[in-house]
């Protein structure tokens, strides 16, 4: 199976995140990582090809930095690695991301394409879905588990409260992962020598510009919400206290 | 980013530090890791985090087989295999790598220990003096976690004098074993492991080494130590009774034994200087994430000047840390590039690169251990009450990090290697120490240096350097005059040179590694490195002075002592810098961060 992986570098989980000066984005002075559920991506896709062959092929679109992302992927045992290099490629709406790559694997025959399910960053959830309509694709989403079928894949999605839906696709398809399905594995030593030696081709903006539109995402103000702090008392007999207590929490926290 | 500097390529002789300025582009820094550098450091990082941490008190009750479960883990991701060559099995890459793994495992001590006892001196000994027979036979399983590796030298009566040991050994009478006889002490992995590298006289005079499997008959080891830190690691005795030893087993030469035990701690040093950078860097994290929570007075500790001035000391030692301990692997991979790997005696090459920095080894191992006992320290006193008791983190590290000191030749042998190899080279003019002194002798006179020509917000305290360097040597140079070749039986004197050669060594990696990230970055991201450095010269300056003065009043009296100390005053003298708003500003971004952070 040839496995293309969508992978993003985002910020740290953990980092003070301070706002740029036009105070519509972060400041790019953070630390970056791998976006977990494309993690999780990754090594589903290994584990494709350690089970039934192939090759595992991973791509980013982002500034020089994100090339982090990729000789990771590389580390941990992808084959090789396309990188969308151009810092444009930050902030831009997911339907544009999607024709990028689009533009970009072309000349390529993937079976699969993973994406993480969605961006710790912007959270759209969307480039995956997108990117299959402008295959012609079919697609799943919050992908746990897949197994090789007839004639295709029957893939484990998960839904809400528990339940689960079991669908068979035929190949080629595309699914956004869901995080936490298996263990990520660590970059070898062995690995990381040999990442250094995979190929890597750099695809400029300029070689997808056609297929792109303008950007239709614009950011117009980030901000951190004010804490606010509010005690009420309420009054009444116990059975009226409580009753109004739990219509403010069904109605007003909205937690009931 | 603009690389205006690039990683070193130049070979730099050891000892030089102390004699000649460099230019940053001669130095190597965390900050020129590259990307394989990073994802090594993220390896060993996460498999600490996640694989070792987690586990700890497990360990800390001796539980071995767990312990041989994670190296066996360690191995199949490589880690255990970096300094092994690639045809016996080893990733075999660059020192720098090895010292980032080395650094970054040593979250936990106990496990870290117990790792680098396998990896260094477990493994090296045949690495570098193994025959091929026995580096076929041993390494590859010593790289794959299927054997663990030890290295027996200290006997009950024989530590840092090791050549004074009482193992025997005899060839049988069929001339197929050397059968040995006697006791070692303090074996690191003993409880666990199945090589050993023992040190025995051959015949009761010739110091010979052997490898020693733990199945050979008249092998035996005896009872776990029950010790102040380091409990998750093993430390047993080991017993030969008439332990028969195959003659193929002969590491090396017979009654070369020192060559082996001499060049193996050597080896082993720089990277113990590594673990102590890393287990002060866990320190210092666990300190902010406390001080940052625990409220006093309606705010949180973090607040207080005191525990910042503490937070700000622990994270600028971390940095001088990683300064020294990065520009001297750096120098090493450098002059190990340059050897003919191809060549007849590659292997004694590569042992000679690596011995060439004897110096700054030890610099490493006694700065490194000295550092991580004071960020240690702060940690407990920050942590108050809590910082006492064992359900927190920093009564144990208070406690594993003591050993650092003692093991890999004592801080007093290291102090004695310092001065003592530098005066060696010197009079042997390898390193033209004399000349340098007399030079500075006779200019002593004019006065310090006003750092002409210098400029950008660290022009001070490269000239602090500059005089330092001139402190040192005046030191040095007064001693020896004095002394001649017996300066080597006054070991408190040899020490404080010693301290001062320490210092400046520190110092100047100190400034250089902050002077190369203004360069690169400019003076806007460089504000927390460029305030690490200032902070720390301070200290080291004050270090400097009082081991001068201590030097100069125990060799010389009434008008020399005044005229020395003259010199030595006008040599130190120098501006204070504010060092109260500097360390309020480097504790305010830690604690921002919540982690150890170098911008």
């Amino acid at each position: 199976m040839k496995i293309l992986v969508c992978m993003k570098q985002v910020p740290q989980k953990d980092a003070p995140l301070k706002l740029n000066e036009s105070g519509t984005w972060i400041r790019e002075d953070v630390s970056y990582e791998v976006n977990e559920p494309d993690a999780y991506a990754l090594e589903e896709a290994l584990r494709q090809k350690e089970k039934h062959g192939g090759e595992v092929v991973v791509i980013t679109a982002g500034p020089a930095r994100s090339q982090q992302v990729l000789r990771e992927a590389l580390a941990k045992g992808a084959d090789r690695a396309i990188h969308l290099e151009d810092p444009a490629f930050v902030g831009l709406d997911a339907i544009n991301t999607a024709r990028a790559f689009a533009a970009a694997i072309k000349d390529e025959k993937f079976d699969l394409i993973f994406t993480g399910l969605q961006s710790d960053d912007y959270g759209y959830a969307q480039t995956g879905v997108i990117l299959a309509e402008l295959l012609g694709w079919p697609h799943a989403t919050i992908i746990m588990q897949i197994e090789k079928a007839d004639g295709g894949i029957r893939v484990k999605r998960e839904l809400e409260a528990g339940y689960f839906q079991f669908v068979d696709m035929p190949l080629p398809a595309v699914l956004t992962i869901q995080s936490g399905i298996n263990k990520l594995r660590y970059a070898t030593l062995i690995g990381i020598k040999q990442a250094k030696n995979k190929p890597l081709r750099k695809v400029a903006l300029a070689e997808v510009q056609d297929a792109l539109s303008p950007n239709l995402l614009k950011l117009e103000r980030l901000y951190v919400p004010q804490k606010t702090k509010n005690t009420e008392v309420l009054q009444g007999s116990a059975g009226e206290i409580a009753k109004k207590l739990t219509e403010k929490l069904r109605n007003e926290v909205r937690v009931l | 980013m603009a690389t205006t500097t690039a990683a070193p390529k130049a070979k730099i002789p050891g000892g030089s530090f102390l004699l000649q300025e460099r230019p940053t582009s001669e130095v190597f820094t965390p900050e020129d890791f590259d990307e394989q550098h990073r994802l090594i450091a993220q390896t060993a990082d996460d498999f600490a985090t996640n694989e070792v941490l987690p586990v700890a008190d497990r360990l800390e009750h001796k539980d071995w087989a767990l312990t041989r479960e994670l190296l066996k883990k360690t191995a199949d991701l490589g880690l255990t295999s970096v300094d092994i060559p690639e045809e016996y099995g080893g990733a075999e890459m660059d020192k720098v790598s090895s010292c980032i793994l080395a650094d970054h495992m040593a979250k936990y001590a106990g496990f870290a220990v117990s790792w680098g006892g396998h990896t260094g001196i477990g493994t090296l000994p045949i690495v570098f003096f193994g025959t091929e027979a026995q580096k076929k036979k041993y390494l590859p399983r010593l790289a794959n976690g299927e054997m663990i590796g030890a290295y027996a030298l200290s006997e009950a009566s024989a530590g840092s004098d090791a050549l004074n040991c009482r193992a025997r050994a005899q060839l049988s009478p069929d001339g197929k074993h050397y059968v040995l006889n006697g006791e070692k002490m303090w074996i690191t992995n003993a409880g666990f492991a199945d090589l050993f590298t023992v040190f025995a006289k051959v015949d009761g005079e010739k110091f010979t080494a052997f490898l020693v499997e733990r199945t050979f008959p008249g092998f035996a080891i005896g009872a776990e130590e029950h010790k102040m830190g380091i409990r998750g690691s093993s430390t047993c005795p080991l017993i030969l009774n008439d332990c028969h030893v195959p003659v193929e087993n002969l590491l090396g030469e017979i009654g070369k034994g020192h060559v082996i035990a001499f060049n193996i701690l050597n080896i082993g040093r720089y990277k113990l200087g590594a673990m102590c950078v890393g287990g002060a860097r866990t320190s210092l994290d666990n300190a902010i994430s406390y001080a940052k929570q625990r409220k006093a007075f309606g705010k949180s500790i973090a607040e207080f000047g005191l525990i910042q001035e503490k937070l700000a000391d622990m994270a600028t030692e971390i940095f001088v840390g990683e300064s020294i301990v990065y520009r001297t692997v750096g120098m090493m991979d450098v002059a190990l590039g340059e050897v003919d790997k191809a060549g007849a005696n590659a292997l004694g090459e590569v042992r000679k690169a690596i011995e060439e920095y004897a110096v700054e080894c030890s610099v490493l191992k006694v700065w490194g251990s000295e550092m991580l006992d004071h960020v240690v320290d702060e940690m407990v006193q920050i942590y108050g009450g809590y910082g006492f008791v064992e359900e927190y983190p920093a009564e144990r590290a208070y406690r594993d990090a003591r050993v650092n000191r003692i093991f890999e030749g004592t801080n007093e042998i290291n102090r004695l290697i310092i001065t003592g190899w530098l005066l060696k080279r010197a009079m042997t003019g390898q390193l033209p120490l004399l000349p340098a002194i007399k030079k500075l002798m006779d200019e002593v006179l004019a006065g310090p240096s006003l750092g002409d020509g210098l400029e950008g917000p660290l022009a001070a305290e490269r000239t602090l350097v500059a005089n330092a360097k001139k402190l040192a040597l005046f030191a040095a140079g007064a001693a020896s005059q004095k002394y001649m070749q017996a300066l080597v039986d006054q070991q408190e004197i040899m020490g404080a040179l010693a301290d001062m050669i320490m210092e400046v060594y520190a110092m100047e990696s100190a400034v250089l590694r902050a002077q190369k990230m203004l360069e690169r970055n400019g003076e806007a991201a460089s504000g927390l490195a460029v305030a690490m450095a200032q902070v720390y010269l301070a200290h080291g300056m004050e270090k400097i002075e009082a081991a001068g003065r201590k030097v100069i009043a125990a060799i010389a009296e009434g008008d020399m002592l005044r005229t020395q100390m003259a010199i030595l005053r006008r040599l130190g003298k120098h501006e204070p810098v504010n060092t109260v708003a500097l360390r309020r500003q480097i504790a305010n971004r830690v604690i921002e961060s919540g982690k150890y952070v170098t911008a």
